[in-house]
């Protein structure tokens, strides 16, 4: 198969970028859109240009790490996917791709199609855990956890981190991260203590690095390659409604 | 020359070694554990686990991955499961039991100490995870669920739905990040370990490489801790994660550490088969896939017929035949081995003939279309993303593909290399499963290193190294940095015709074919022959575009090939050098008369310890030889 390629060029953070045509010629119908964009670079290589700079590790959908827009869409056409779970069968022969980095304020552009997503790690960091010392923990089935709680926690903690739903939020919300963090942790026995302080401490930070507000678009449910369910931000708003009331009366 | 590989394993019965040394152990007091720096090079499982732990233990930690962030390291791909000897299914299980299962899944190449402590601290980890907020698959009681896995006769895999190791991995990384927000841990992703420093032959350091501005820069501690994951991309096709890499470990073992059973790698029956040569990685279905399915190739060669045309009587349903009593869950090695076998004597299917069918059809007419599609539904639908077919409808076609490596860098009982100070966790050292790996214990192994292990046995280290911490500014570590920056400039200056890809592709298939599933003299020979000629023209032919002080994935890719094309040789050479076949190492002068491994225990009951002897020289082997007390030397049977 060939296709037209429009990939976004742009040598680093401060420098300006724009799109550069590219020819992406005789791609087998069974290669992934990464295994295309590693022929393209292979191409480049030989003709003495700089290949073009895109993450990726896994290839199997499960690291989080590719994060591209393809034709306008995170991780580009079809459902629960990721980048490195496109295959190339899925175009047609001489279609015209457009190939971005995700465009959000707080994920900062490094180089090329690479993003710098540790605004991500600091949402965590800001309470997305349960303080559990090495050591002090009770025997695991001490607590017992109802399978319909433990299944719908585990959808939630499904979350890939790739990014895609503030890539693809008009607000540029990270909400769906957030949200599928506290319900993972929020729905176990286990993560009751911090429950408050956890939503409290991360919705803060995610404001504070620059995310939108979320405004119920649904944008990234479409594109969440583990289709975490946007049914967690109402999970997220009442676990922050609650705990806002709780933190002012603990203040006064 | 025993003393260099010391296993320091300690005296006493079995069942008391570990609470014995645990007791014994040196502590160091909170006040000097502030004191201490200690650097962990890899945020998998093992990295992660051992980051936090020694954080909240009071030490000063960095930790360095080369992802951008610490929750992306490979272990986050691990799907099946991990094992703990709970025995909550009363079917028999024990802590023996595991650590016999593990020693003669290792084809009995390990040791019987650490393995029976995995054993132990297996059921501490589950506790852990658990009250971590790790949602581990439940019954309908609330407590938790077990499958039986890889083999195993007993359920002692624990599991997230097929994400088990992105479960574990978030549970380390978020003690993690607990540990980042309060400063005990300092955290460095996108950045690429390069180098050890030795300060007084003690290892107080690492150069690395800022992936982002392309810096090259030192850090110094009082430990050094390498939790950097296996080496299986030295295959080019493996299951591993793109970066997953031999740089760390090899650096080391060019400065001094041994590298123990380098040969020694596991090549998993599952996978998706190779549809052609642009193909950037291989893909794992899930082992529990044999749980349900039932293995065949045609009869006859050369049979092209589709699947469903092949009346029954014209299948071979081979691991079934072969091995009655374990049939289509016969353990990896030997699963891999025979669909190998009937490959070559042209049985097998699908492109150019390297694949053989797992059919679900039985199954699914016993349990229903339903059943099956609850049981391994994500799996049904990867394989039919990937290959465009429908696994309901007719088989899956599967080939082995290189997964995990048992080899690393040589650890003794407290996981400390041979160089001071310098500790080896996780899939990096070589410690526990021997010749072959039984599924779900490298989570297991990772998470036991990192949450229970060290933070132990890193005291009996520190206790008299107080103080001894090195400047930046030393000579050792201006020495290194130098010869990394003359490394990058090196690697940036051929300017030859070839990509770094093409190099690595063929240093792949070199290895596959002659250091794969089943290996000879002759073919370990002529690889010997062939990687120094191959890594000759890597230095002289290849190109490697763009600038050092930038982000340059190929200049990245070119020095983890370059090691890659080192670091080969000594895996064929340790290979052509253990003239016995055990577990995953098949050498074919050593088979029994149907064709199984044959061990041969008077001459290799032993760890071969590499020791790098300089450049273009012949690097010592040691030898730790394996002592068995508590278990008898058995061939291995599972017919
Ligand atoms: C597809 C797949 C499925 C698997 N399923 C199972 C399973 O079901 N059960 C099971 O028990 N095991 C399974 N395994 C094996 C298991 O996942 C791994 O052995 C284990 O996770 C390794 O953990 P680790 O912490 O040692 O290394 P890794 O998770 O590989 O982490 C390595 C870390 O080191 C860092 N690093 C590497 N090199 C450098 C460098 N030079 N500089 C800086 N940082 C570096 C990386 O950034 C990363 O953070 C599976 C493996 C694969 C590939
Ligand atoms: S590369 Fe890991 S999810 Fe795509």
């Amino acid at each position: 198969m060939n296709f037209n390629l429009k990939i976004w060029r742009q040598a680093e953070g401060s420098a300006a970028g724009k799109f550069v045509d590219y020819q992406a010629k005789e791609i087998p119908a069974e290669a992934s859109f990464l295994e295309m964009l590693d022929i393209v670079n292979e191409g480049l290589i030989a003709r003495n240009e700089e290949p073009v700079a895109f993450d990726s590790d896994c290839r199997e959908g499960i690291c989080g790490t590719c994060s591209l827009v393809i034709n306008g869409v995170p991780h580009g056409p079809g459902k629960a996917k990721t980048t490195c779970q496109l295959y190339m069968r899925r175009f047609r022969d001489g279609d015209t791709i457009w190939v971005e980095p995700f465009r959000v304020l707080a994920f900062p552009i490094i180089k090329d199609l690479i993003v710098n997503r540790s605004a991500l790690d600091q949402i965590v960091e800001a309470g997305g855990y349960i303080s559990v010392r090495a050591g002090s923990a009770p025997e695991a089935n001490g607590i017992a956890v109802s399978k319909r709680d433990a299944d719908l926690s585990m959808e939630a903690a499904a979350c890939i981190g790739c990014g895609a739903c503030a890539a693809a939020c008009p607000n540029s919300s990270a909400m769906l991260f957030t949200a599928a963090k506290i319900s993972h942790l929020g729905l176990l026995p286990q993560g009751q203590v911090e429950r408050s302080r956890r939503a409290v401490s991360m919705v803060r930070k995610m404001d504070e690095l620059g995310f939108g507000n979320c405004s119920n678009q649904y944008e990234c449910e479409a594109v969440c390659p583990a289709e975490i369910s946007a049914g967690f931000i109402a999970r997220l708003n009442r676990d922050y409604a609650g705990s806002a009331v709780k933190e002012a009366v603990l203040a006064e | 020359m025993a003393t260099i590989c010391d296993s320091k394993i300690p005296a006493g019965p079995l069942e008391k070694k570990w609470s014995k040394h645990q007791a014994e152990s040196k502590l160091v007091s909170p006040a000097n554990k502030r004191k201490f720096e200690i650097l962990v090079v890899g945020s998998g499982l093992a990295g992660a686990s051992a980051a936090a732990t020694l954080g909240e233990l009071g030490y000063h930690v960095k930790c360095f991955c080369y992802q951008d962030s610490p929750r992306r390291a490979h272990s986050i791909a691990a799907q099946g499961g991990i094992n703990a000897a709970k025995n909550y299914q009363n079917d028999g299980d024990s802590v023996f039991r595991l650590f016999y299962d593990t020693i003669k899944g290792g084809d009995f190449r390990s040791r019987e100490a650490n393995v029976y402590r995995l054993a132990e601290i297996s059921n501490l980890i589950i506790d852990q995870c658990a009250a971590q907020g790790v949602p581990f698959a439940r019954e309908y009681s609330g407590l938790l669920a077990n499958r039986s896995f890889g083999g195993a006769q007993v359920s002692r895999t624990f599991y997230a739905r097929g994400q088990t190791g992105q479960q574990l991995l978030l549970g380390a990384y978020q003690a993690l990040e607990r540990q980042i927000s309060l400063n005990a841990v300092k955290m460095f992703p996108r950045t690429e370990m390069l180098d050890l420093v030795l300060v007084d032959n003690h290892a107080k350091g690492i150069v690395v490489r800022d992936l982002v501005t392309g810096e090259i820069s030192s850090h110094a501690g009082d430990a050094v801790i390498l939790a950097t994951g296996g080496y299986g991309n030295v295959f080019y096709l493996s299951t591993n994660a793109r970066g997953c890499n031999v740089t760390a470990t090899y650096r080391a073992f060019k400065r001094g550490a041994l590298f123990a059973n380098p040969c020694f790698t596991q090549i998993h029956p599952t996978c998706i088969p190779v549809s052609g040569s642009y193909q950037s990685k291989l893909t794992l279905m899930s082992e529990s896939l044999r749980n349900d399915g039932r293995v065949w190739v045609p009869k006859r060669k050369g049979d092209n017929r589709p699947p469903r045309e092949i009346p029954d009587s014209e299948r071979d349903y081979y691991l079934e035949r072969k091995y009655p009593s374990f049939g289509n869950l016969a353990p990896r090695d030997i699963a891999s081995r025979s669909a190998k076998e009937v490959c070559d004597e042209g049985r097998g299917v699908g492109p150019g003939g390297l694949g053989v069918y797992l059919d679900f059809a039985e199954s699914i007419g016993r349990l229903g279309e339903k059943t099956i599609r609850e049981r391994y539904g994500n799996l049904f639908e990867m394989y039919h993303n990937i290959t465009g077919e429908d696994a309901y409808q007719r088989p899956m076609r599967i080939y082995p593909a290189v997964h995990y490596t048992m080899g690393g860098l040589w650890v003794d009982y407290n996981l400390m290399s041979n160089i001071p100070g310098l500790h080896v966790l996780g899939e990096a050292n070589f410690s526990d499963h021997g010749a072959n790996r039984l599924g779900a214990s490298a989570l297991m192994q990772g998470l036991a290193d990192g949450y229970f292990v060290i933070p132990y046995t890193l005291g009996n280290y520190l206790a008299n190294q107080s103080g001894k911490k090195a400047s930046v500014e030393r000579p050792e570590f201006k020495a290194v940095e130098e010869q990394a920056r003359q490394r990058v400039t090196k690697l940036l200056s051929i300017r030859g015709k070839r990509t770094v890809t093409s190099f690595h592709r063929e240093l792949g298939l070199l290895v596959w074919e002659n250091c794969g599933m089943a290996r000879s003299a002759e073919g370990l020979q002529a690889a010997l022959g062939e990687i120094p000629q191959l890594r000759e023209e890597f230095w002289h032919n290849a190109n490697v575009l763009g600038e050092g002080n930038d982000l340059n994935q190929s200049l990245e890719h070119a020095g983890r090939v370059a090691d890659f094309l080192e670091f080969a040789e000594l895996m064929c050479l340790d290979a052509l050098d253990r003239n016995e076949s055990c577990g995953g190492h098949f050498r074919v002068e050593h088979a029994t008369e149907d064709g199984e491994a044959l061990r041969n225990d008077d001459d290799y009951c032993h760890v071969s310890a590499w020791e790098y002897n300089g450049s273009g020289k012949q690097p010592t082997r040691h030898i730790e030889p394996l002592i068995f007390d508590n278990v008898k030397l058995a061939q291995r049977s599972y017919k």
